[in-house]
């Protein structure tokens, strides 16, 4: 997971965060790390870039992108599956 | 019952305060404040965030043009402006710069090959950057963004001076912000109605010497 918040951080200009400021199940958006709805396509993007997965259904995405943990999940979930 | 400002009843308006940002250098009201010649823009951007001490996060995510200007904006009104004179939509922002957007068009137009950057293409309008400053400065009045090829003081004079006329404003935020690459320039004043000890007669001539001399 440490791997994956150090994407987020370099995909969302985060440059005043550090991979050990968030949490595994830190909320992504509003009252946790204040993410917004263009950072919500920079984290689509940030699938497609690094391991080639495409959000099929963006009714998942508010479930997909809660937290680290469940990115982590999803994209362990849909590399399997290749 | 909190004190109503003295208001200025007479057409004058004035320049209370002004910022240029040229060549690694920054300006406030004449005094050069910070400077850094050597590094690139986006270096130079972030460096005098951070010597500035700014503490706007989203900073960081915009892009160079609208960094410039909040930049620009934020040391303008620093120790020259008292926000609490004025409600939110009697503050305007009126810039103008040659170039739009380009350098973040360009910037995008090189994501579209492969995946198109949703980051970038929300700042490939040059009035974002107007927007970037009026959110973090809650200023919710007048505000217009023009491309010009060169900076026309005469355009510039003539409309605030008409959104001051038409009390549609009572103060402004207004200038030029170039950015293009690595070459980049802004010069903003803030217009009041008020005169103060260093303030200058807000006029045509005045904001032409101050864009030839970047301090006023």
């Amino acid at each position: 997971m440490s791997d994956l918040k150090k994407q987020i951080i370099v995909q969302l200009n985060l440059k005043d965060l550090k991979p050990e400021d968030i949490g595994d199940d830190q909320p992504l958006f509003v009252e946790g790390l204040g993410l917004d709805s263009i950072d919500a396509l920079e984290l689509i993007v940030l699938l497609q870039q690094e391991y080639k997965i495409k959000l099929s259904n963006a009714e998942d995405g508010p479930k997909v992108f809660q937290s680290v943990r469940t990115m982590a999940q999803y994209i362990k979930e849909h590399q399997v599956q290749k | 019952m909190s004190k109503q400002p003295d208001r200025n009843l007479s057409s004058e308006k004035y320049i209370t305060a002004n910022c240029a940002i040229d060549n690694g250098v920054v300006y406030v009201n004449g005094a050069s404040v910070f400077e850094n010649k050597t590094a690139s823009i986006s270096e130079f951007l972030d460096k005098a965030y951070q010597h500035f001490e700014i503490g706007y996060p989203k900073f960081y995510k915009m892009d160079n043009l609208s960094k410039l200007g909040v930049l620009g904006t934020d040391l303008l009104l620093k120790n020259n402006f008292n926000a609490h004179n004025y409600k939110p939509d009697e503050i305007g922002v009126v810039l103008m710069n040659a170039s739009a957007s380009l350098d973040t068009d360009i910037k995008y137009y090189k994501t579209v090959n492969d995946i198109p950057s949703p980051a970038l293409f929300v700042y490939t309008l040059p009035n974002i950057m107007i927007g970037e400053i009026c959110i973090k400065n809650n200023f919710k009045g007048e505000n217009a963004f023009f491309v010009f090829k060169s900076f026309d003081g005469t355009f510039m004079a003539r409309y605030v001076n008409n959104l001051f006329a038409e009390n549609v404003i009572q103060a402004c935020i207004c200038g030029w912000a170039e950015l293009l690459g690595e070459n980049y320039k802004v010069v903003l004043y803030l217009v009041e109605k008020k005169q103060t000890n260093q303030s200058s007669l807000f006029n045509e001539e005045n904001i032409k010497k101050m864009y030839r001399t970047n301090n006023g």
